[in-house]
């Protein structure tokens, strides 16, 4: 609290991002945990709640005759631009805000304030809800071929890895901490999958330390034993993910490459994967096309384009189809690794696995894949999000890519997943606010340091309680779609643009109806059905065999009629034209009708606020089914940014 | 088989020709070739046979290895297949019949005339959307507009269809003065009434002031005629504004504020013509750019414009239905002929207000009124498509376009339609090539001078059927009685996949999930059914059993 240095500013402005004639009049307030703007029009009460995690970046622009601009940008996407009428009052908020946003230590931390209203045995419950070992038991491990090292027990060998990991049967522990001492941080091959179908296996590591010429017996050896551990095949890939270039630059710094030469039976391939810092430009300039205010169709496509991002996804999700075609197609298992063997290798490993294995594509699945390739094998999320204030160069998109990468895939197999696009941005929501323990610290050893599992909670049981929300009603476990390796395509037109994740708070751009929501509703209606079906046969025999029954049916009439899928009235996507003019019609802002959300003091306790307010706009499209909270961590209560009426000039 | 076919067909079979067709196996068949088809068949029982209308051959392509020749035909749906033809002479000559076939210049000579239909007509087509029954609607709402005969002969405006909906105050012989205002005697007509507020939108040529600024006191007055007292409107040119001042050199223009007082001109830059033939081209080819790189992909799309014509015809669209539904005001639209971008938005604005022109039928009405009665030429703009060789003329894919702003606004409100996608690419391959004679023809006077409802079938009187309609049908159709707002940002619209890769990848898991989505809603509606008689049942025992009855 004492970065407060003013709690309550009245009288702000919050600027309609697409059109700046749109805007809403409202008190800011700043919480210990909380940014939160109230809408003051007579019989309006919509609330924007920010967390102060999730805030990116606050910039306080030249004043202007109407007042002095804050622009706030948040990790998930959205932009904030208030008015603040006073200098002095904008300086103070900025100052608060940039304090708040950018902890300087772990305790500060929002997961470590968050208390839900859960009791402490059910809080560690939720910490087992996820079991790796359990997902290595599914793979078939440990069998004859790969058993479970105790080797870096107390993170003695490598300090990011984790305590538990699965070698080939043959390495022993010299060769294990051999191979170690030859790779960067110690970072020596181990197993990430194992198809028990054809006992290929994708094993990651991170780089050589091989310079010009260096070799290392134990890491030849290791290499070997994984070979081994394959019986029907006689070589293995090694999948270098970096750009050819970037690999031989680094031999100049005593790192590198495998050489086939010293390595028997290896099959050497780059697959071009670009960087950290390249991936951090991308994004952002990815990110200034989404901001640009009613851009052309050749600056987004230019801006798109220019940007790389799109070529980068591909990139990604091309490496992953290569892995997975050599271990489904050809049994042959990989050896993956990038540099230190966190980031590309983390994303390309997973890409094949979710390529590979149904498991990965169902709600539990996925997030099993995320608690095995990213949070166990130490994707280094704390200095990838800027949990902490840091190294800006440490930040980097890497687990956006992830998603990403999976969303194309959902796109292109609408069947094949359990679980829906919302699911996907509520993890990446999650991973960047703090709200869990879960991607808080760098590795394992980070984490059990900072007692993660004893003071906080996890966001996988809070995910799967609300699976219902993350659920995709395409999926059928049995369908021909959710079997096998999916062939993916990655023609550049196969390729779409994720407004879903990067225009998340442009309400105005997305379909106004979902579909999905819509087949949802249908299903709940259809079990209701199925209920009713059953229950209804029941007293018809009932009725037939006792005569004298003098149970009354008529309380289970059936209430629903058609149309009652539709859940809720909420328009909240109200449905109004946007600018088409360019300013040629004069607009006036109009009235919102209102949602009647009463202010809530925001305990620490409450977790983030599901219900979107109901809006009520008679104009609007649709009964509206596509509504209901999209999101329920979703802190924004803003019902209908999307609202606006224009009056003839 | 008719004189003229014969000689065009050098060789009519050929054995042992190879047919490569995108996803789908080879087939080794005998070809033949007849007067409007391009048939390839194995006479086995489980390959399915090639039959290809030769008007739906944009261009084809030979080459030769040793003497095997392999010919390339492109298709006007953007269709590719190959067919492999061992012997020079034969594929030479299949070559250039097929050639001469697929660029016949007789409109008599198009398959429509000779096709007889394999179903029962149950509805004729052709009488399904007479302008007198759509003008039955309007006198319904309102007792302001008359239909005139003026245009009976087509004599004032050959582009116009012989009963035309105007202002009850203004005479026929007002009219007559207008049209020769009016480039091709298109004088404003009525194109539609939002019956929510009596507003109306009316579409014509551009009219012809000249460099000089001539006026026209009848044209001012007629659609002065349409506006309520102390009301102004907006007259929507599709034209940038420089392109409608060079047009006052050519004899045509604008309406000048001076002469209409009461309107407020805004113009919007809606490509025409060749632009878009290059425009669709370009697009094409990128999607058939076999390098695999994102940066070409993305930079030949964005070189293309085809994004950017869809964007700025469906703006305009959206901004006539803004002054008509929230400014409430009535809307004048032209462009230069008033044939082309003009049609565009005035049918995409009813499709956004008019919640009838979201069913199939209603949709078919507004193609009928909006498109064919409204004299855009089909017949010149879909003459050659994307791999034609020739220098466009008249070709343009005007009518493409807007079934593509269509396709975006049914991606938006996915249940707000009570047509799928397949509809529009129906719609797209027929227009370009079809059996039936509906897109026949360059205006209501040349069908009528082909006597197409006598001699041809109506692609309606096909559509219209219980097994098509049920393939049209859109499962999510839940009727939506508001106006529909599209957004128009450049994230939100998207490359229309069911027409332009079409044939690039293989649609095997969409269309999966389309029978999954339809699947989900059969077994509830069967529920439903069930649990409701089963209802009826229980209430049926309940009333039977007196002891229910007592409290």
């Amino acid at each position: 609290m004492e970065h407060i240095r003013l709690p309550k500013v009245e009288n702000v402005k919050l600027l309609d991002r697409i059109s700046h004639r749109r805007r809403r009049v409202g008190t800011l307030y700043l919480t210990a945990t909380h940014t939160i703007f109230v809408e003051s029009e007579a019989g309006v009460r919509n609330e924007t709640w920010v967390l102060h995690s999730l805030v990116c970046s606050v910039d306080k622009l030249a004043a202007t005759p109407s007042g002095c601009p804050l622009l706030i940008h948040c990790k998930n996407f959205q932009v904030l631009h208030f008015i603040i009428s006073k200098e002095q009052e904008c300086h103070d908020i900025h100052l608060s805000l940039q304090r708040l946003s950018q902890p300087e230590s772990y305790d500060e931390l929002y997961c470590f304030a968050y208390k839900p209203n859960v009791d402490e045995k059910e809080r560690r419950q939720e910490w087992d809800f996820l079991d790796l070992k359990a997902d290595y038991s599914r793979m078939g491990l440990p069998n004859s071929l790969w058993k479970l090292s105790p080797v870096n027990q107390h993170y003695k060998v490598s300090d990011t890895y984790p305590a538990d990991l699965f070698v080939p049967e043959s390495a022993t522990p010299p060769v294990i901490v051999g191979s170690s001492k030859f790779r960067s941080r110690g970072r020596f091959p181990a197993l990430s999958y194992y198809c028990k179908d054809n006992h290929a296996a994708i094993c990651r590591s991170s780089q050589p330390l091989s310079g010009f010429s260096a070799r290392c017996l134990e890491d030849e050896q290791m290499l070997e034993a994984i070979l081994r551990s394959n019986p029907r095949s006689d070589f293995m890939y090694v999948v270098d993910t970096r750009p050819k270039l970037n690999a031989i630059a680094n031999r100049a710094a005593g790192k590198g490459y495998e050489n086939e030469d010293n390595y028997s039976n290896i099959k050497f391939q780059f697959v071009g994967i670009e960087n950290i810092h390249v991936m951090r430009n991308s994004q952002q300039k990815m990110l200034e096309v989404c901001e640009l205010r009613s851009p052309s169709m050749s600056d987004f496509l230019e801006g798109l384009e220019s940007s790389g991002w799109m070529k980068h996804i591909k990139a990604v999700l091309d490496a992953g189809i290569f892995i997975a075609k050599a271990v489904a197609e050809e049994g042959t298992s990989v050896l993956v690794h990038c540099s230190d063997g966190w980031d590309r290798t983390s994303q390309v490993c997973s890409v094949a696995c979710v390529l590979l294995d149904p498991y990965y594509r169902t709600l539990r699945g996925f997030m099993v894949l995320i608690e095995k390739d990213w949070v166990s094998f130490g994707h280094r999320f704390s200095h990838r999000c800027k949990h902490l204030v840091g190294d800006p160069k440490e930040v980097s998109p890497i687990i956006d890519q992830l998603l990403e990468c999976v969303w194309q895939l959902m796109e292109q197999f609408p069947c094949a997943f359990e679980f829906n696009e919302r699911f996907l941005i509520a993890i990446h929501n999650h991973v960047y606010s703090c709200q869990f323990g879960n991607f808080i610290g760098n590795n394992q050893r980070e984490r059990i340091e900072l007692r993660v599992h004893e003071r906080t909670h996890s966001l996988w049981s809070y995910l799967w309680a609300n699976r219902t929300d993350y659920t995709n009603p395409l999926y059928r476990p049995n369908h021909s779609q959710t079997q096998g390796l999916l062939r993916a395509s990655t023609s550049p037109y196969s390729f779409k643009f994720w407004k879903g994740l990067y225009n998340r708070f442009d309400h105005g751009m997305h379909p106004r109806q979902s579909v999905e929501d819509y087949l949802r509703a249908i299903q709940e209606e259809t079990q209701q059905l199925e209920e009713q079906l059953t229950s209804h046969t029941q007293k018809i025999s009932q009725l037939e065999q006792e005569q004298e029954c003098s149970d009354s049916c008529k309380a289970t009439t059936f209430d629903k009629s058609p149309t009652v899928w539709a859940p809720g009235n909420n328009l909240s996507l109200a449905n109004t034209p946007q600018d088409y003019t360019g300013g040629f019609i004069t607009g006036s802002p109009c009235q919102p009708k209102g949602p009647d959300s009463i202010l809530l003091p925001k305990s620490t306790n409450q977790i983030s606020d599901a219900s979107f307010s109901n809006g009520s706009d008679q104009e609007s499209g649709i009964a509206d089914l596509s509504c209901r909270s999209p999101l329920s961590e979703d802190s924004t209560r803003d019902p209908d940014s999307d609202e606006a009426a224009y009056s003839a000039a | 088989m008719i004189m003229e076919f014969a000689e065009l067909i050098k060789t009519p079979r050929v054995d042992g020709v190879v047919l490569h067709r995108p996803f789908m196996p080879t087939v080794e068949g005998t070809l033949c070739l007849t007067g409007h088809h391009l048939i390839l068949s194995s006479r086995q029982d489980n390959t399915e046979e090639l039959w290809l209308l030769h008007s739906n051959i944009d261009s084809i392509e030979k080459r030769f290895v040793g003497s095997l020749g392999h010919i390339t035909v492109k298709c006007k749906d953007l269709r590719m297949i190959q067919l492999e033809i061992t012997g020079m002479e034969e594929c030479l000559n299949i070559a250039s019949s097929i050639e001469a076939l697929s660029t016949l210049d007789s409109v008599s000579l198009m398959y429509p005339f000779f096709y007889r239909p394999m179903f029962e007509v149950i509805e004729d087509g052709w009488n399904s959307f007479l302008p007198q029954n759509a003008f039955k609607d309007l006198e319904s709402m309102t007792d302001e507009w008359r239909l005139s005969e003026v245009n009976k002969d087509f004599s004032l405006c050959p582009s116009y269809p012989p009963l035309v909906a105007v202002p009850k105050d203004v005479d026929d012989e007002t009219l007559k003065k207008v049209a020769t205002f009016r480039h091709g005697g298109r004088f404003p007509v009525l194109s539609y009434y939002h019956k929510k507020n009596g507003m109306v939108m009316m579409r014509a040529g551009q009219p012809l002031t000249g460099t000089n600024g001539r006026r026209c006191k009848e044209d001012e007055k007629l659609i002065n005629a349409t506006l309520r007292p102390g009301k102004r409107g907006y007259i929507i040119d599709t034209r940038a504004i420089n392109v409608a001042q060079q047009a006052k050199a050519r004899g045509g223009g604008f309406e000048l504020e001076a002469n209409y007082p009461q309107w407020r001109r805004i113009h919007k830059a809606i490509e025409r013509y060749n632009v878009l033939q290059e425009s669709l081209i370009k697009l094409v080819e990128a999607c058939n750019d076999q390098s695999h790189s994102m940066d070409r992909w993305l930079s030949k799309l964005e070189a293309s414009n085809w994004q950017t014509n869809v964007k700025e015809i469906l703006t305009t669209a959206c901004l006539a239905a803004q002054c008509i539904d929230r400014e409430g005001a009535s809307v004048l639209v032209h462009g230069t002929e008033g044939t082309d971008s003009t049609l565009q938005v005035t049918s995409l604005a009813q499709i956004i207000l008019d919640p009838g022109c979201r069913t199939i039928k209603g949709f078919q009405s507004l193609v009928e009124r909006e498109w064919l009665q409204a004299g855009h030429p089909f017949q010149q703009r879909c003459a050659q498509s994307a791999f034609s060789n020739s220098k466009p003329r008249y070709e343009a894919p005007v009518f493409l376009l807007f079934l593509d702003c269509v396709w975006q606004i049914l991606r938006q409100f996915p249940c707000s339609f009570e047509f799928n996608e397949s509809f529009l690419v129906l719609l797209f391959e027929h227009a370009y090539a079809s059996q039936f004679g509906t897109f026949l023809g360059n205006s209501a006077a040349e069908r009528a001078r082909l006597c197409l409802p006598e001699k041809t079938v109506s692609l309606w009187s096909w559509v219209n059927r219980p097994q098509e309609l049920e393939r049209l049908t859109n499962p999510l159709y839940e009727p939506n009685s508001l106006v529909i707002w599209p957004s128009v940002a450049p994230q939100s619209l998207l490359l229309w996949e069911g027409v332009f890769l079409r044939w690039n990848r293989s649609s095997k898991c969409l269309d999966e999930a389309y029978e999954e989505m339809v699947h989900i809603i059969e077994y509830n509606k069967e529920l439903q059914t069930k649990v409701n008689s089963l209802r009826r049942q229980l209430a049926q025992l309940e009333t039977e059993d007196p002891l229910l009855h007592t409290p």
